[in-house]
């Protein structure tokens, strides 16, 4: 951070580490993508005899007619409506709790720790869905997904809005900004690193979740991306090449959003100079 | 200024610039409360209120068609399951290695990732890739990789000359290498939060750290850990929480096994849950919240006082 | 300003649920051909379990029942199979959601979905008649007899590689003694005598589950004293031999080098292809063995494992699956189900599962005969089954299957603990299960 050169045998270092340690893992799960049948359960790791990853990637679209076609859709529409209300609803609610003193902070607090660690009780959970009208609807299990990840959320958010001077507030009172300008003008901008992390974070979670899905929207036209997997992956019968293929395939969504964020990381290092 | 940044408001107990400003809020707050009324609505009614439903249940035995009321027998029962013993070592092991690990690493790459280094944008993202994959897509890798005989881990130890252990298969080491795998996954998620912490650091700090003349090690030392304590809390607290409830990984890669010797304390509970052991299950879940709560709520409170002292 | 905070707040919590049902209007459902009702046509839904092989055996099922049915539309919904499976079931029926007609486990699993509260009853379906005795009693609960089976019935015992036994002038052995003599023979010729596959942990169960037919020979009454909490498996001799078998093959040094992370497929490969000489297994394999070699499938013989006396050799069978109705189902919809489930328990249904992948065993329908060019080891198979030398798997007799055996069986034949302490343990494993069950004697 502090020195201007950069620091080249350092930096190879780094770059080969980081190439044996998280690449090759990949580069595993591509090359086993590309192979036939055969070759990908002898495990090896090599270049495949002959490179079909083209047509694996066909096989795989085309399994179960086209149902992961379907899968993407429902898990975009599942995880991008859940995050982006999760986020801002967790944001307000740990604006709220670091920022006013109550008697009530503890137990909130006690309440949102409560969520990181009791796991989800499924069937009284239907039940309520059931009461409200809102089991086996999209909606429905968007909601639960939100309340599922409001915690983690609130959690990262109140820590980082305390890095935030409580100066800034008062000059934006002063200037008259009412409590949603306030919050939505000069705070959530601020959070723009966590969100982001936040953003990424519960992208994947919702994305890469299948239990929820499974019990709460249940039905081959609402699978989802995870549920595809077991097209491929039985007790009785494994398709390595496909089942790496398609591991391949569901994990472009997310990586895409990653790759898209990574430059407001790097743009929030210059953003994120909080004047007090 | 610096005390506002570096200590966590939400549990100090006395704000000093709270009296002044107390008048003025108290006929309208500029946070009102109103704030969390959406969240809190939908976490109440989907959260709450079944996980308090099901803390009944575990009073009873359930098969979810029938249910008879059982008072604490669950409880007894759960307390002599022969896994427990060494569940509980094994979750106790696992939650600290991960734990440990993704402090270290996770600050030691985020330093590094924020440095004046080349290709810093490509690390930065390559660091994060495994937090992409799902669970079950990280175990299945994982599960191949690691096979004794015709995994690449071993071939590749095997060209160095050395007789890799079976990973997944040896009593002695399946634990430990799905705490691995865990921290190859998780770390990455670490060293963002990390990142976000350092950066928020205003920059001024470091320059004025700067032509006092401090190096590099001294910034590190006074100016990202202290300021950065957030951030440290904050992967503490997650990665304690999600090595002590950990199970998806264990499952996707041993199921607890061979035998029992990677089996942690929410594992024994899913197993409990899948034989459909409703009511058993969820007494577990109970106990293993007391413990998680028993464990993260002093640690939490004691991180806090210690940014009061400070 | 209470009125005016709680009235914004309710108004904000309206606009995020109106922008996310909005959104979620667009479920890619409506892009399947599901929910059409064209008229005079009856659809319901059919769930099984997502294994690609019974997909599509289950999709050619619907095809075919289509095709006899103009009337109706089956849609198929998958669900995961295992624990998770049990639980999405059980999940479904208790809470009034499940499809209009399923396929679930038979015996003690079936029995645990509460079957007369929650199945609608068929025992007076013409098809009734035709269903072999030993499958509609791990179906019935009560009086009443609730599925159809889907699927062959199938042993478990030890699928062996005839071309080593021929090279090596072995005979099979009806004995545990012969079986052991044997492995040593083949042994000394270089081949590796017993496959174990613990990378798929359910696979080592076989040399207890299977073994259920001797125990059965030796105490007649086990059954039922372990499920009254008189018979354990530590202490009756003959129950305990399955866990002692596997601590003996293990400690002969008669198991592949690999058996601790092998998988299923590799026990079938290895069995198949003679560098393995044995592999203790359920012939439900059959299939997934066309699937690995499908060049040796037909060197693969099958015997019942051995157990003491050889007059009384015979095998352990496992019954298929049923497909049931839940109560749920009414009207028009009861009526299609009902038709689906009569055409499953056809003879027209067994010639088109033999048609779409091979049989691992003889269907529990008296009106099936099973094609003429079935694998070598289902006519062995088929051998015992006609000489009557059967009895059903524990897991049938009795409600009781301890959730741990499998990890046990792993520790025992990987020499993690022995068979004795680990028949104790299971015991214990099986008395937990009992207590959650609420049987009476626990």
């Amino acid at each position: 951070m502090t020195s201007r050169r950069p620091n080249y045998l350092l930096s190879a270092i780094a770059l080969a580490l980081f190439s044996v340690i998280f690449l090759l893992p990949f580069a595993f799960i591509l090359f086993t993508a590309a192979m036939n049948q055969e070759e990908a359960a002898t495990f090896r790791f090599s270049w495949p005899d002959n490179w079909q990853l083209i047509q694996n990637v066909k096989d795989v679209f085309r399994t179960r007619d086209y149902i992961l076609v379907v899968a993407f859709i429902n898990s975009t529409i599942l995880t991008v409506a859940s995050v982006a209300v999760m986020v801002i609803l967790a944001a307000m609610v740990a604006f709220v709790l670091q920022r006013r003193k109550s008697r009530w902070n503890v137990p909130i607090n006690i309440l949102m720790l409560a969520g990181l660690i009791i796991p989800p009780a499924v069937v009284p959970t239907i039940w309520v869905m059931q009461e409200l009208g809102i089991f086996k609807t999209m909606h429905g299990l968007i909601l639960v997904e939100i309340a599922f990840g409001l915690s983690f959320c609130v959690l990262l958010f109140q820590a980082f809005i305390s890095t935030i001077p409580r100066q800034l507030d008062e000059a934006a009172i002063v200037d008259g900004a009412g409590p949603l300008g306030l919050f939505f003008r000069i705070i959530f901008p601020l959070l723009r690193p966590v969100i982001v992390t936040v953003v990424v974070v519960q992208t994947v979670f919702v994305w890469n979740d299948f239990t929820n899905p499974l019990y709460f929207l249940p039905g081959d036209e609402n699978a989802t991306v995870q549920l595809t997997l077991f097209n491929f992956q039985s007790q009785y019968n494994t398709s390595y090449n496909l089942l790496f293929a398609d591991i391949l395939l569901i994990t472009i969504p997310p990586l895409l959003l990653f790759l898209f964020f990574q430059r407001q990381i790097v743009s929030g290092l210059t953003a994120g100079s909080v004047k007090g | 200024m610096a005390n506002t940044v570096q200590t966590k408001a939400a549990v100090r107990p006395v704000d000093t610039q709270q009296p002044r400003a107390t008048v003025a809020r108290r006929q309208k707050s500029p946070y009102p409360f109103w704030f969390m009324i959406p969240a809190g609505v939908i976490y109440t009614v989907l959260f709450l209120v079944p996980a308090a439903v099901a803390f009944y249940f575990s009073l009873t035995r359930w098969t979810l068609f029938d249910q008879e009321f059982i008072g604490l027998d669950n409880y007894v029962q759960f307390f002599e399951e022969p896994a427990l013993v060494s569940g509980l070592t094994h979750t106790l092991i696992f939650a600290v290695v991960t734990c440990g690990l993704k402090v270290v690493i996770g600050m030691a790459l985020a330093v590094l990732l924020t440095s004046q280094i080349i290709g810093r944008a490509f690390l930065r993202s390559v660091a994060f890739f495994p937090v992409l994959v799902s669970t079950i897509g990280v175990g299945i890798a994982f599960t191949v990789l690691m096979n004794p005989t015709r995994g690449a881990i071993n071939g590749a130890l095997g060209v160095v000359g050395v007789q890799g252990p079976g990973w997944l298969t040896d009593p002695q080491w399946a634990l430990l290498s799905v705490a691995f795998v865990d921290v190859w996954r998780g770390v990455g998620l670490a060293t963002v939060i990390y990142m976000a912490g350092i950066l928020s650091i205003p920059q001024e700090y470091f320059e004025a750290a700067k032509v006092d003349g401090a190096g590099s090690g001294q910034s590190f030392w006074h100016i990202v850990l202290p300021l950065a304590k957030p951030a440290t809390v904050t992967v503490l607290i997650l990665s304690l929480i999600g090595g002590l409830r950990s199970f998806d990984l264990i499952w996707a890669m041993t199921k607890g096994g061979p035998g029992f010797t990677s089996d942690v304390i929410a594992s024994v509970i899913y197993k409990q849950y899948q034989a459909g052991f409703y009511g058993l299950s969820t007494a577990g879940n109970v106990i293993l919240f007391l413990l998680v709560t028993g464990i993260v709520v002093p640690l939490f409170w004691w991180f806090n006082r210690k940014g009061v002292e400070a | 300003m209470r009125l005016g905070t709680s009235r914004s707040g309710v108004l904000a919590a309206a606009v995020l649920t109106a922008g996310s049902i909005a959104l979620s209007a667009c479920s890619a459902g409506s892009l399947g051909s599901s929910e059409q009702s064209t008229p005079g046509k009856t659809q319901i839904t059919f769930l099984t379990n997502n294994d690609p092989n019974n997909v599509k055996t289950a999709n050619a099922m619907i095809k075919a029942f289509q095709t006899d049915n103009a009337d109706i539309t089956v849609k198929l919904d998958t669900r995961p199979g295992g624990g998770e499976g049990d639980n999405l079931v059980k999940t479904r029926l208790s809470t009034g959601d499940m499809a209009d007609v399923f396929e679930y486990n038979s015996g003690s699993l079936f029995q645990a979905i509460s079957p007369e509260k929650n199945l609608t009853p068929v025992s007076d379906a013409a098809w009734a008649g035709d269903l072999d005795d030993t499958f509609k009693k791990v179906v019935t609960a009560g009086d009443n007899l609730y599925g159809a089976p889907w699927g062959p019935a199938t042993g478990g015992g030890v699928l062996y590689n005839t071309k080593v036994y021929t090279k090596l002038g072995l005979k099979v052995p009806t004995t545990w003694d012969e079986f052991m003599a044997n492995n040593a023979k083949i042994k000394a010729a270089g081949v590796t005598p017993v496959a174990q596959t613990f990378g798929d942990t359910w696979t080592s169960q076989i040399f207890v589950l299977a073994d259920y037919h001797n125990v059965d020979e030796a105490d007649p009454s086990f059954a039922e004293n372990y499920t009254a909490n008189k018979a354990k498996y530590a202490t009756t001799p003959a129950a305990k031999a399955g866990f002692q078998h596997l601590e003996d093959v293990h400690k002969a040094g008669y198991l592949n080098k690999e058996f601790a992370a092998a998988k299923f497929e590799d026990g079938l490969r290895a069995v198949a292809t003679g560098t393995a000489a044995h592999y203790p297994m359920i012939t439900f394999a059959v299939p997934a063995m066309y699937g690995v070699t499908p060049k040796n499938v037909n060197d693969v013989g099958f015997f019942a494992l051995p157990g003491t006396d050889a007059a009384k050799a015979g095998v352990t069978i496992w019954e298929p699956s049923g497909i049931y109705i839940p109560k749920t189902t009414t009207d028009a919809k009861l009526e299609a189900a009902k038709k689906f489930q009569a055409f499953v328990a056809s003879p027209k249904a067994c010639e088109v599962q033999a048609k779409v992948a091979p049989i691992g065993g003889p269907f529990p329908i008296k009106s099936c005969t099973l094609p003429a060019n079935v694998a070598t080891a289902v006519k062995d198979l088929t051998g015992y089954v006609e000489k009557g030398a059967i009895t059903l798997a524990l897991e049938f007799l009795s409600p009781i299957k301890g959730p741990a055996l499998e990890q046990i069986t792993v520790e025992v034949g990987s020499g993690i603990r022995s068979a004795d302490a680990g028949a104790k343990l299971y015991d214990k494993d099986v008395e937990k299960q009992a207590q959650q069950l609420g049987l009476e004697g626990w």
